[in-house]
């Protein structure tokens, strides 16, 4: 099989998310596509299997150029797409997933689950994807569901694969052994683009590879030969380095210490395990674990966001284990949440709204049960500009900005004010490159100034270029620490902690 | 990600596990209510018959010394209101709740029917009949909210569905109104849809806005033509038709088999709806539209089409409904006649936790309170008829009150879908 | 970590604040409009429907326009129903900001309503400067517990508002039922329920029966005009204000920062409930003078109407509560001249609604009306 994108220009209203992409992939090999975050790249793959239709450009398979009506009509022509956010029902079994739109069905439209079962056995022993059927996906890991979403693609006998950012949410280790699963696709004959904008990962599985940037392809680059500062170069426009600059640890007196915390889920489950920990003054701790492994409810807990079931934690001498939300804040705790469209800002609310969201109530903008708007305005346009974020006014709806712009704002609100204690969860999730460069910075600065950072990322990679120690969460627990006072961090034991593997012994 | 055993920490007190004690206390209370209440007042024996006079097999009367049945009852509320407290089990909660509640009840009734006579089968089979709407309204619930589309307007597709029964069954016959109701409730369903689905407004408000418009159109032309026609508002009504043998079963009996069409039609649609949404391809679909409807639109599934398709087919169901109130009871229409059944439709349907079964189930409960009402006012008990008439409400509140949070909804219902 | 900063050019552009743009122009302005005409043609469409022939649908539009402001006696009746619509209109719009649903305005209108009456006539020694405010604040204060079951219940279970209030609306029509019956509240000599009348230094004082003993506008018109300012200064200068939009915006968004879900809530909803049990303490005091089974004929299902209509804010909620009014008041003359059932007012009403929530609805309708947007919402 062999796909050409010919010219692909796909708008949106006045905003150009590609413009005039060419790039062909044929069976047997790995197109690595790279670009930051905003590139377009999933727009681009969007396009592809039919979820978009392109504004300009056709798609060509097999030398007969195809218009696809609907995600229905690619997946007919063979085009199948594993999502960054997966596509899977999350109360159904796995069987259910893999069959879903193609079911095969006895009489009466009745369901034939039992040969949708045989086949996910089938092609999981062809290809070395090992999954029960009849799992419900809810209660499997995230590694598992992405076999899943593959076994569902190969279910509707893809010739050409579509990964995108599929390594975001896995261990090290877990990344070796995908590599080995698209390794075997590629071996099978399939077309297989691999989206990312890690460049370590893409010169290892990529047989070539294009550069988008700002919606167009800028260039293309041997996987072999390629420097990664030239590729780094192209992707982002200028050079870059991806260290952070960080002066000698002098981390002073514990800020935040926390005994033995146990947190429960709504349904009852342990989410987090009779877990210890210290945060010092002017150090940097990083919180890593795959997804789902107790780090949410963690912060949950020492953000007041969650009632713990039982533990104490002890911030700067005071026990604040019951303490509300409002209370911690004050004390000087600021909170970068997981999720800044969900939980971190309004969208509805303007930029000023915003950055007064968790400090309204101060003296400094109201009195008695008034809000002094003006004083709000003012300080809002003041943390505007300190923290770089970009709006023509601050009377603009945030949901407006642009996703690292926003970051920014939750940023500015969080950080301008008097703290002792900064927890950021997923800091730069989804951002560009820019802008992760800015808040990196940021909360080193915080860190100069003596305050404890709590850093919590899925990006093992972000971690390690940020912390001073690294805590390990695995199933609720912490089953490693790791210092990098003595050595640079240990990656592979990092991921085997991970993974709950061997490194949960090496704990320092 | 599983629970982990927790092997060295003190033990942690978990929602469960208070959820359990405060049920505890609440028995307990109940018993001291029973006894308080209920206790004093007992004399004599409470008939319930069990047969009426021409069934072809009679049972004797089943009859209850009030005060002593009281007592016991109270006692065993106690005692499993006692047990829950002390013992906290968590996997009782639930059961013992249940049990406790058919006690009150129990013992209510005996307490009501005291020195008196009560026709058990016959109140079996008004629960039934009552329940049709309620159970009706219930399913129109699961069909949309299974597919992501709140229907706040089931309230208003039953008044249509009553309403055009009645005017079209005045004209040309039942099964022609009939017919017509569901075809309007399927009308209003379709609308729903293209208010929600096309036009994306909030579902809540859409549904508020069918009701407020089918209550205006209906009482408007009740009063603008009915009033001046009364031909048109007078259809004929579908008599029960007792199934021979089964009809004839004691005490149950008369409640499934000696019915009208519309508990058959009910009880056939509740059945044909569990089958159609968990086991057919198309149901599949419905579920996973209603659960991550971007997943499903990404595997080519028409998630706007599933959609109007199954709030349509929700009306339909709903306007089948209406028409128990006019073709299946009175046969004439009254403004606001439906009286909130919608609404304890819903409160149904999640009681039910969104499973056509567990809907007809939760209508039951609710067609039972609704025709203890209707007898224990001719019973003349000395509780004012207002509370009475009040009770299947405060049970709606409590329902919902007590099971939210419990019972999981599909996980994209509400939610408007944007197609991108 | 601290940051002082100053207020340097590059701060002070950004408060600008951008002229309102056609989008919001089109929003507030043309949308109303064009439902407005919309709901009244279908509403002929209706009676066209329901063999009213042309020139009565013609006689009943005149005369819903003349009944609604074509005398001062129109215009009265206009205000004097616009009264109880904007107040209870005012806690629902308070509700949605908060992201409260409250279909329950209904219920809560008539326990403040029956409250108002019973402190009226079981104090009737007490001077009209004590008595009739006492009378507005027990209407104020029943309405808001009222309505504070559904919002504890929200609180407390997650039960849904909406079908909480819908039933203790209909447990309010028993419980009006059964009081109204009560020896001490029912009418003596009167077998029907219907309550003692509110004496007269508990009344609130008609304004205009100098010029005419007819005209029924009375003195809630300053409470509705006074609710208007109360609610407007509550949503957008207070910090209850900012914490009710916060939560009715994002509820994740306030919980994280630090706004208490339950505490608003409840308190949201016994606000909406005190503005709706005002309404029919106003109601009662000003034009009724008693309680009778039903008195609320559905003012409270009007006032989300007239809230939404609004959009949730204060001066759109008054503006739509004059036009409900007028639509009420219009509709009665179209009743009595051209013999058209005021029921078509409920369907106009619905209509409006429709129209007014979904403005895809009408963009679709009246293309020409709109600028083009292109499909920049549909940004991903």
């Amino acid at each position: 099989m062999q796909v050409e994108l010919k010219g692909i220009t796909k708008r949106f209203g006045p905003v150009v998310a590609n413009r005039d992409v060419t790039l062909s992939v044929k069976g047997g090999e790995v197109l690595g596509l790279l670009g930051e975050n905003g590139a377009g790249k999933s727009t681009l793959m969007n396009v592809l299997c039919g979820l978009y239709a392109q504004d300009e450009g056709e798609i060509i398979i097999d030398g007969d150029p195809v218009s696809f009506g609907g995600p229905g009509a690619a997946i007919a022509a063979g085009i199948g797409m594993v999502h960054q956010h997966f596509m899977l029902v999350p109360v159904f079994t796995v069987a259910e997933n893999v069959v879903l739109g193609v079911e095969p069905t006895g009489r009466l439209d009745r369901l034939d689950l039992a040969s949708a079962r045989a086949k996910v056995t089938e092609i999981g022993e062809k290809y070395g994807l090992h999954v029960d059927p009849d799992e419900v996906i809810e209660n499997l890991p995230v590694g598992v569901q992405q076999r899943v979403e593959i076994i569902k693609v190969l279910f509707r006998s893809a010739d050409l694969v579509i990964l995108d950012e599929p390594t975001a949410v896995l261990t090290p280790q877990e990344v070796e052994e995908f590599f080995g699963i698209v390794r075997s696709l590629r071996d099978a004959g399939k077309a297989i683009i691999f989206i990312t904008h890690k460049l370590g990962e893409i010169t290892e599985i990529a047989d070539r590879i294009s550069v988008l940037r700002a919606g167009e392809i800028v260039g293309e680059a041997d996987p072999k030969t390629a420097r990664l500062e030239d590729l780094a170069q192209m992707m982002v426009g200028r050079p870059v380095s991806f260290d952070v600059d960080k002066p000698p640890l002098e981390a002073g007196a514990p800020i935040l210490a926390v005994q033995d915390l146990v947190v429960l889920r709504e349904d009852d489950a342990v989410a987090v395990d009779r877990v210890s920990l210290t945060v010092r003054s002017g150090e940097i701790v990083g919180l890593a674990g795959v997804q789902g492994n107790g780090q949410t409810e963690l912060i949950e807990a020492l953000t007041g966001l969650r009632m713990p079931a039982a533990g104490t934690i002890t911030y700067q001498g005071a026990d604040i284990t019951r303490a509300t939300v409002r209370v911690r804040h004050r004390m000087g705790i600021a909170h970068i949440p997981e999720d800044r469209q969900r939980s971190g800002m309004i969208g509805a609310f303007t930029v000023a709204e915003n950055m007064v969201l968790d400090t309204y109530y101060d003296d400094r903008f109201s009195r008695g049960p008034q809000i002094i708007w003006p004083k709000v305005h003012e300080q809002a346009a003041i943390s505007a500009t300190e923290f770089d974020v970009r709006t023509p006014s601050v009377f603009l709806r945030a949901g407006h900005l642009s996703g690292g712009n926003q970051q920014k704002l939750v940023v500015a609100r969080e950080l301008s004010r008097e703290t002792k204690l900064v927890i950021a969860a997923q800091p730069t999730r989804g951002l560009d490159v820019g802008s992760v460069e800015y808040i990196h910075r940021r909360l080193v600065e915080a860190r100069q100034e003596g305050d404890g950072v709590l850093i919590m990322s899925s990006e093992l990679d972000e971690i390690l270029a940020l912390s001073d120690r690294i805590l390990v969460m695995f199933k609720g627990r912490i089953v490693a620490e790791f210092d990098a006072t003595a050595a640079a961090f240990d990656k592979s034991a990092i991921g085997l902690a991970m993974a709950g593997g061997a490194g949960a012994e090496v704990a320092a | 990600m599983t629970a982990n055993p927790m092997t060295a920490v003190a033990r942690v007190k978990t929602g469960h596990e208070r959820r359990a004690r405060y049920t505890g206390g609440v028995l307990v209370l109940l018993a001291l209510f029973v006894v308080v209440v209920f206790g004093p007042g007992a004399y004599g024996d409470a008939t319930f018959r069990l047969s009426r006079p021409g069934d072809a097999v009679v049972l004797g009367d089943l009859v209850v010394p009030a005060a002593p049945f009281i007592y016991v009852a109270a006692s065993l509320l106690a005692f499993l209101g006692a047990r829950q407290f002390l013992r906290g089990g968590v996997r009782w909660t639930s059961l013992s709740l249940g049990l406790g509640l058919a006690l009150v009840v129990l013992a209510f009734l005996v307490w009501a029917t005291a020195g008196n006579a009560f026709s058990l089968t016959g109140m079996l089979q008004a629960t039934m009949v009552r329940a049709v709407p309620i159970a009706l309204g219930g399913l129109a619930g699961v069909m949309c909210e299974r597919a992501g589309v709140v229907n706040i307007a089931i309230e208003g597709m039953l008044l249509a569905g009553a309403f055009t029964g009645a005017l079209v069954g005045s004209v040309i016959g039942g099964w022609g109104g009939l017919l017509s109701a569901v075809v309007i409730g399927g009308l209003f369903g379709f609308i729903l849809a293209a208010l929600v689905v096309t036009y994306r407004m909030d579902q809540i408000i859409a549904g508020v806005v069918i009701n407020l418009f089918v209550l205006g159109l209906t009482s408007y032309v009740s009063s603008q033509v009915f009033s001046q026609y009364r031909g048109l508002n007078n259809a004929p009504v579908f008599r029960s038709w007792k199934v021979p043998l089964l009809g004839d079963i004691p005490v149950i009996g008369p409640m499934l088999f000696n019915q009208n069409l519309f508990v058959y039609g009910a009880l056939a649609l509740v059945a044909l709806a569990t089958y159609y949404l968990f086991h057919t391809r198309s149901g599949l679909r419905a579920r996973a539209v209603g659960e991550h409807p971007r997943a499903a639109d990404t595997l080519g599934i028409n998630v706007y089409r599933i959609r109007y398709l199954h709030v349509t087919m929700g009306g339909m169901v709903a306007g089948f409904g209406g028409a128990w109130f006019t073709l299946g009871s009175v046969g004439r229409f009254d403004e606001d006649m439906t009286g909130g059944r919608g609404f304890i439709g819903l409160a149904a349907m999640i009681f039910g936790r969104w499973h056509p079964v567990g809907a007809l189930g939760a209508a039951l409960v609710f067609g039972f309170a609704d025709s203890l009402q209707q007898k224990l006012a001719l019973l003349g008990t000395g509780v004012p008829s207002e509370f009475l008439a009040m009770s299947p409400y405060i049970a709606t509140i409590i329902v919902v009150a007590g099971l939210v949070g419990r019972a999981r909804p599909p996980a994209a219902d509400g939610k408007a879908y944007v197609k991108e | 970590m601290t940051t002082q900063g100053t207020l340097d050019a590059a701060s002070r552009a950004l408060l600008k604040r951008a002229a309102p743009g056609r989008a919001a122009f089109e929003d507030l302005v043309v949308v109303p409009v064009f439902a407005v005409i919309v709901a009244l043609v279908l509403g002929a469409l209706t009676m066209l429907a329901t063999d009213v022939d042309l020139p009565t649908i013609g006689r009943s539009y005149v005369a819903l326009l003349v009944g609604a402001v074509g005398s001062l006696n129109a215009i009265s009746e206009t205000l004097t129903a616009a009264i109880p619509l904007v107040l209870a209109g005012l806690g629902l719009a308070l509700g949605f900001r908060a992201g409260l649903f409250n279909i329950g305005a209904e219920g809560q209108l008539l326990m403040g309503g029956i409250a108002a009456v019973i402190v009226g006539f079981s104090l009737p020694g007490l001077p009209f400067a004590l008595l009739m405010p006492l009378c507005l604040l027990a209407g104020a204060l029943v309405g808001a517990l009222y309505a504070s079951i559904a919002g504890w219940l929200r609180a407390a279970t997650g039960a849904h508002e909406v079908i909480s209030t819908i039933m203790l609306n209909l447990i309010s029509y028993r419980l009006l039922d059964y009081i109204l019956r009560l020896p001490t509240v029912q009418l003596s000599g009167r077998a029907d329920p219907i309550s003692k009348p509110v004496p007269l230094n508990a009344a609130l004082p008609r304004l205009l029966d100098w010029i005419d003993p007819n005209l029924r506008l009375h003195a809630g018109v300053f409470l509705m005009l006074a609710a208007v300012a109360v609610v407007y200064w509550l949503l957008f200068r207070t910090k209850l204000g900012f914490e009710f939009r916060a939560s009715g915006e994002n509820p994740d968004a306030a919980r994280y920062a630090g706004i208490r879900a339950g505490w608003v809530i409840v308190l949201a909803m016994a606000i909406a409930g005190a503005l709706a049990g005002l309404a029919g303490a106003s109601q009662v005091l000003g034009v009724l003078g008693r309680a009778t089974p039903g008195f609320s004929a559905g003012i409270g299902f009007d006032a989300i109407a007239v809230a939404l209509l609004g959009r949730s804010h204060p001066v759109g909620v008054l503006l739509a509560g004059l036009l409900f009014g007028a639509l009420e008041a219009g509709g009665r003359q179209m009743q009595v001249d051209a013999g058209v059932s005021i029921d078509l007012i409920g369907i106009i009403q619905a209509l409006i609604i429709v129209f007014i929530a979904a403005p895809l609805l009408v963009r679709a309708i009246f293309p020409w009306g709109f600028r083009r947007h292109g499909s920049e919402e549909n940004r991903p």
